[in-house]
């Protein structure tokens, strides 16, 4: 019984002692690291209730030891172990671990609750700026970002300027996808006929990966795009070079880029929305209308990024 | 001709892909082998006979579970799979559209033809004997059940050999599942299995409703009901109300992909959020009908090898109870990320972290059931205590993902596969090995072996944690479920997790190994208190367990029966009150019904309607015949029961 | 498990352990019922005026006839509450005559219920035109199918109660076929009110 006892505190060990070497080896954690307002509420969160837990599996780990180290069957021992085959019960301990999960319930729900509708606006630090909006639709494993007031459109990346707050307007041609960029912030759904806004912010400037979060099919990995913040002037400069070198969005061209498939990044000096706002419920069928049969079509990606990219 | 094996190798087999002739040729073997086996030993009418026109709960119960091992393997395999392919960035083991047929196929056999069976086949072996009757309520619908379930379930899997496998993931979410974007027979495959095999677990949930409330011993009041069997009752509540709501769901998008309805398409203005509503409408009580019998079980098995009365029975009664209501009211909190606005997602966040109570609750009531105990590390106790500290830590990230705001960051990633893995395995898995090693003497007249159990038991826990552990940090570190790749900076942790996966593999195999090892030398049973520490009434019948289950029943006066007979003396055998009995004859008619389904609903599934037609037809003439079948079933003699009884207790039958 | 202690008093249907099981049973799935034809209708309202270029219910919904449909129906539930009677007081010839009212009532509905599609997809209005009138064909389908099975398995029991007369086997079979009959009765009501008369309006 003993060696049983060792191997139970080791079992308990692996937890504890699996984390320290996690977090110390491979620590881009980017959710803990946030860049943004909005991340950076949320990490709050996350970090409040992790502390939180922990406080619960303490008290649980520590209990359950003590009632196999106690308790543990010892023949020698018989006649004053304490031992009572009709204990069964404590209305006051029954009362007070009814209660206490009842009171931490309680605390978890306040944060929770105001955090889930201040994200519901724009962060307050950025108040006395507009938000830049910017429709993100995605069509078979590709994003198309739309700047309806610069005219231009990004596939597969997107410029945006740091300390100011970005309202994207969420959409989908066919499944719904998610749009993520796990250092600014969580996520929220694309849907096709209809639209959900999500705000987001960079407070530093750098490259930030985003992706699809939610599984929409044989392209589903390939399915990102990155993220480049900038300080306003290099941004303002990158939206006018776009706007003046960039070729225009044609409709065919950007039909054809919605049947399934990875596509390289592109910009372009005007915008899908022009023909299409697939957000809307009239845009709701367009894809099944230009391509009826053609979308069943099944990737079989192999390997890793560098190969797509190919 | 030339177009007949056009598509006969062009769609209807699949072709093209290595492993999957692999799998062909093995199962081909495997059929052969079992074939020639039957055929050998002279054993087809013995498995008709015996089990396949069976009424007995006993025997369904132990098919149930076998077919649930088998999926085990089958889930398993594809776990593996996954976890070779992640293991490494630029893995070229599975391509893209291969490891989501795998990730949909483990996840859909996993929890529908895994746990659920398991759990179910656990039920119908141990409630009636708990309960102290003869049979379930419906022993004929009981064997239905099975046929439905084992129907659906080679439905299911015979789609990644004929005609390929589901790959919208076990959620299938709409449109991507719709036929405008996934036309073919795959997702058919899905939708008609899951709906064939639904059939028999609500039908099983009725049989164990009336089983419960009207079959049990005199003096065994609802307040006195072992645990394990109230939580069948309430598992059962569940599954009546939940799985209609998956049967509906689950033919509107049938009338979606072949009769062209316009209900979840992006065409017509169908709504396909409305499939994700009514998905985890069932999906969420779904979870719960997974993790309650497994609750019971854990009570069982606690106070049995802490040899003490369950601590708070009422409390841990009224926990189910009222889990069992919160689950119909937290589904929103699998997509708080549809932007459906503050105060729903503010309303779902709180009544799913309000399930945390009740659970609490059952937490501090096993640990007060082991204090004053005299606790011994049996396999069964060992499954049950690694048990609560697992399964406190998926509790725990649980609460973590019913906030709303931080779940934004969670959704979806592997934080959110680390945590349903933590509960459905150290809760739903942990229960199924406990359960199965419990009462595995009860079943085969033999234990499993101590030693490979432990050393299973050991493997397998310390493998789950090394697998799952790092995928909560693989969650933060940005990594999404379900894709097929990894980036390079999650290889450390997802490396370890693939290590894990092994190690649970080769626990799983010691497992299969001491079930060959025990029916070999383990020592046979010779009475029926298996671990001389019973509680219950499936303890005081004699092993092997007669037919009939039990002869004569004493009049109960209190919890725990079975220790309170042996505080009496009393046994399942008082030759003063022997008297006729009367049981249940068995019927080939259940399996041919479901035969009818199973062909109908390949038809549909090819949308061939010259075989969906006749295959529903045929169902109906067997449903009709069952209607003019007035068995009345037949009676055992006391002369026969006393010798079955003397026999059993090793008694002179003069 | 006492399948042959049977009662002597009471109502047939009741008297065996195995009478009572079937009909406690059968209120259980009936409470299944209830939840399947609750995420119908839910389904439905969700879908409520997503026609898309299909006409609208207001055009084609036609109340003559659904009210003569609602009044066959209903009546068959009350001549199914006198077949139940009859059987009670034990007479066979009762029971034959009244449940055969019953389902050639319920005939009755369902062919004007056949009618009324055909009309429908006529206008233009089919399971597949749009959302709407998936959900609608869904729902009042899957109620017509239920009326369908009932029709079959009421013609089963007649047979056997002219074969084998009132027994406690066939009492109970009867007295549970009502009890599903009176279901589909009150589902219907639901279906004339959410559906057509809602509908109308608009």
């Amino acid at each position: 019984m003993g060696k049983f006892i060792s191997r139970a505190k080791r079992t308990l060990m692996l937890p504890a002692f699996a984390l320290v070497i996690f977090l110390s080896g491979c620590a881009d954690l980017v959710v803990l690291d946030p860049q943004g307002p909005v991340a950076e509420s949320q990490a709050e969160l996350i970090t409040f209730s992790i502390i939180m837990m922990l406080g619960i599996v303490a008290v649980v780990f520590v209990l359950f030891t003590y009632m196999l180290v106690k308790f543990r069957y010892r023949p020698e021992k018989e006649g004053n172990d304490n031992y009572d085959p009709t204990h069964h019960g404590n209305n006051k301990l029954e009362v007070i671990w009814t209660v206490i999960p009842l009171i931490i319930v309680t605390v978890l729900s306040i944060p929770t609750v105001t955090t889930i509708f201040e994200l519901e606006n724009p962060p307050e630090v950025s108040a006395d700026t507009e938000p830049l909006v910017v429709h993100a639709t995605t069509a078979n494993y590709k994003w198309f970002f739309s700047y309806p007031e610069e005219n231009i459109e990004t596939v597969n990346y997107l410029h945006i300027p740091t300390d100011r707050a970005i309202e994207f307007k969420l959409s989908s041609a066919d499944s719904m996808t998610a749009l993520w960029i796990p250092a600014l912030g969580g996520q929220k759904y694309n849907m096709a006929g209809m639209e959900n806004t999500l705000y987001l912010q960079a407070d530093n400037e750098g490259e930030y990966a985003g992706r699809n979060a939610n599984y929409n099919g044989s392209g589903f990995a390939g399915h990102t795009f990155e993220v480049i913040a900038q300080n306003e002037d290099d941004y303002n400069a990158w939206v006018t070079e776009v706007q003046e070198s960039a070729p225009e969005l044609t409709e065919e061209a950007y039909v054809e880029m919605l049947t399934p498939g990875l596509a390289a990044n592109s910009e372009y000096s005007s915008t899908h929305l022009d023909y299409v706002d697939h957000g809307t419920n009239e845009g709701r069928e367009y894809i099944v209308d230009q391509h009826g049969g053609e979308l069943g079509e099944k990737l079989h990606l192999q390997g890793g990024r560098e190969i797509w990219d190919e | 001709m030339e177009a007949f094996l056009d598509f006969f190798f062009g769609e209807f087999l699949v072709t093209g892909q290595p492993l999957i002739y692999g799998a062909m040729v093995s199962i081909a073997l495997g059929s052969i082998t079992v074939i020639a086996v039957l055929t050998y030993f002279k054993a087809w009418g013995w498995l008709w006979r015996e089990y396949i026109t069976s009424v007995d709960h006993k025997k369904i119960g132990i098919m149930y579970i076998i077919a649930a091992i088998v999926m085990f393997v089958r889930g398993g395999i594809d776990a593996m799979m996954m976890r070779i392919q992640t293991s490494l960035p630029g893995m070229t083991f599975l391509d893209s559209q291969h490891y989501n047929e795998i990730f949909t196929t483990h996840g859909t056999i996993m929890i529908i033809f895994m746990a659920m069976p398991f759990l179910i086949g656990l039920m119908n072996f141990a409630v009636p004997l708990q309960i102290g009757a003869r049979d379930v309520a419906f022993p004929f619908f009981n064997n239905l059940s099975f046929w439905s379930f084992a129907f659906g379930l080679a439905l299911f899997n015979i789609s990644f050999i004929i005609g390929g496998s589901p790959d919208a993931g076990w959620t299938n979410y709409a449109p991507m599942a719709g036929a405008e974007l996934n036309p073919g027979p795959a997702i058919n495959y899905y939708l008609l299995g899951l709906q064939l095999s639904g059939i028999g677990t609500l039908g099983t949930g009725i049989n164990f409703i009336v089983t419960i409330l009207k079959m049990r011993a005199p003096g065994i009041t609802m307040m006195r009901l072992p645990i394990f069997t109230w939580s069948t009752l309430i598992t059962a509540l569940i599954i009546v109300f939940a799985f209609p709501i998956l049967t509906v769901a689950l033919a509107l998008m049938t009338l979606d992909r072949i009769f062209g309805a316009k209900l979840f398409t992006l065409a017509g203005e169908g709504m396909p959020m409305m499939w994700a509503n009514l998905f985890w409408l069932w999906g969420h009580p779904e979870v719960y009908i997974v993790i309650l019998p497994a609750f019971g079980i854990f009570s069982e098995v606690i106070s049995t090898f802490a040899r003490k009365q369950l601590f708070g029975y009422k409390a841990m009664v009224y926990a189910m109870v009222i889990i069992a209501l919160l689950s119909f009211l937290v589904w929103v909190h699998h997509f708080f990320t549809m932007g459906a606005g503050g105060g729903v997602n503010s309303f779902f966040s709180i009544t799913t972290m309000l399930i945390a109570v009740p659970t609490g609750v059952k937490i501090f009531n096993w640990l007060g059931t082991m204090y004053r105990g005299r606790i011994t590390f049996e396999t069964p106790m060992l499954w049950a205590l690694a048990f609560i500290p697992n399964f406190v830590i998926g509790g725990v990230t649980g609460v973590m993902l019913a906030m709303a705001a931080a779940d934004y960051q969670y959704h979806n990633t592997y934080f959110l596969v680390a945590h349903f893995h933590y509960v459905l395995i150290a809760g739903t898995v942990f229960g199924c090995f406990s359960g199965l090693i419990f009462w595995y003497p009860k079943m085969f007249g033999h234990k499993l072996n101590e030693k490979l159990g432990k050393i299973f038991f050991w493997l397998f826990m310390i493998g789950f944690n090394v697998c799952f552990l790092p995928m909560y940090f693989l969650g933060f570190a940005g990594m999404p479920r379900r894709t097929y790749t990894i980036e390079p900076e999650w290889m450390p942790l997802s490396l370890t997790a693939t290590a894990g996966a092994f190690m649970m593999a080769a626990g799983f195999a010691v497992f299969v190994y001491s079930i060959y090892y025990s029916f070999r030398y383990a020592e046979r049973e010779t009475q029926g208190d298996s671990w001389g520490v019973g509680r219950t009434l499936d303890w005081a019948t004699a092993t092997p367990i007669p037919f009939y289950n039990f002869a004569t029943l004493p009049e109960f006066d209190s919890k725990d029966a079975y220790v309170g007979m042996k505080d009496k003396g009393e046994t399942t055998y008082d030759k003063s009150k022997v008297e006729e009995i009367h049981m249940p004859s068995n019927s080939g008619l259940p399996f041919f019904m479901m035969l009818a389904l199973f062909i109908a609903s390949f038809g549909l599934v090819w949308e061939w309607f010259w075989m969906a037609i006749p295959g529903l037809i045929m169902f109906f003439i067997v449903m009709g015949i069952r209607s003019f079948d007035y068995n009345e079933g037949f009676h055992v003699s006391t002369k026969e029961i006393h010798e079955i009884e003397q026999a059993a207790r090793g008694e002179d039958s003069k | 498990m006492s399948a042959h202690t049977e009662a002597t008093t009471g109502p047939m249907e009741y008297r065996t352990q195995e009478g009572r099981m079937n009909i406690l049973g059968f209120w259980i799935f009936l409470g299944a019922e209830i939840a399947l034809f609750a995420t119908i209708f839910a389904t439905y309202a969700v879908m409520i005026g997503r026609t898309a270029d299909a006409p609208p219910p207001q055009e084609l919904f036609s109340l003559p006839i659904t009210l003569l449909m609602t009044f066959l129906l209903l009546t068959s539930s009350f001549t199914c509450g006198i077949a139940i009677n009859e059987m009670r007081r034990g007479s066979k010839n009762g029971l034959l005559l009244w449940m055969g009212m019953t389902l050639v009532l319920g005939l009755g509905f369902l062919g004007l219920e056949i009618y009324e599609f055909e009309h429908l997809v006529h206008e233009g209005a089919s399971i597949s035109s749009a959302a709407y009138w998936s959900a609608f064909f869904t729902l009042t389908g899957t109620h017509g199918l239920h009326v369908t099975v009932g029709l079959g398995w009421g013609i089963l029991l007649l047979i056997q109660l002219y074969q084998r007369g009132i027994t406690p086997r066939t009492a109970s079979k009867f007295f549970i076929f009502g009890l599903y009959w009176h279901f589909l009765d009150v589902v219907w009501i639901f279906v004339y009110t959410v559906v057509y008369l809602l509908g109308m309006v608009g």
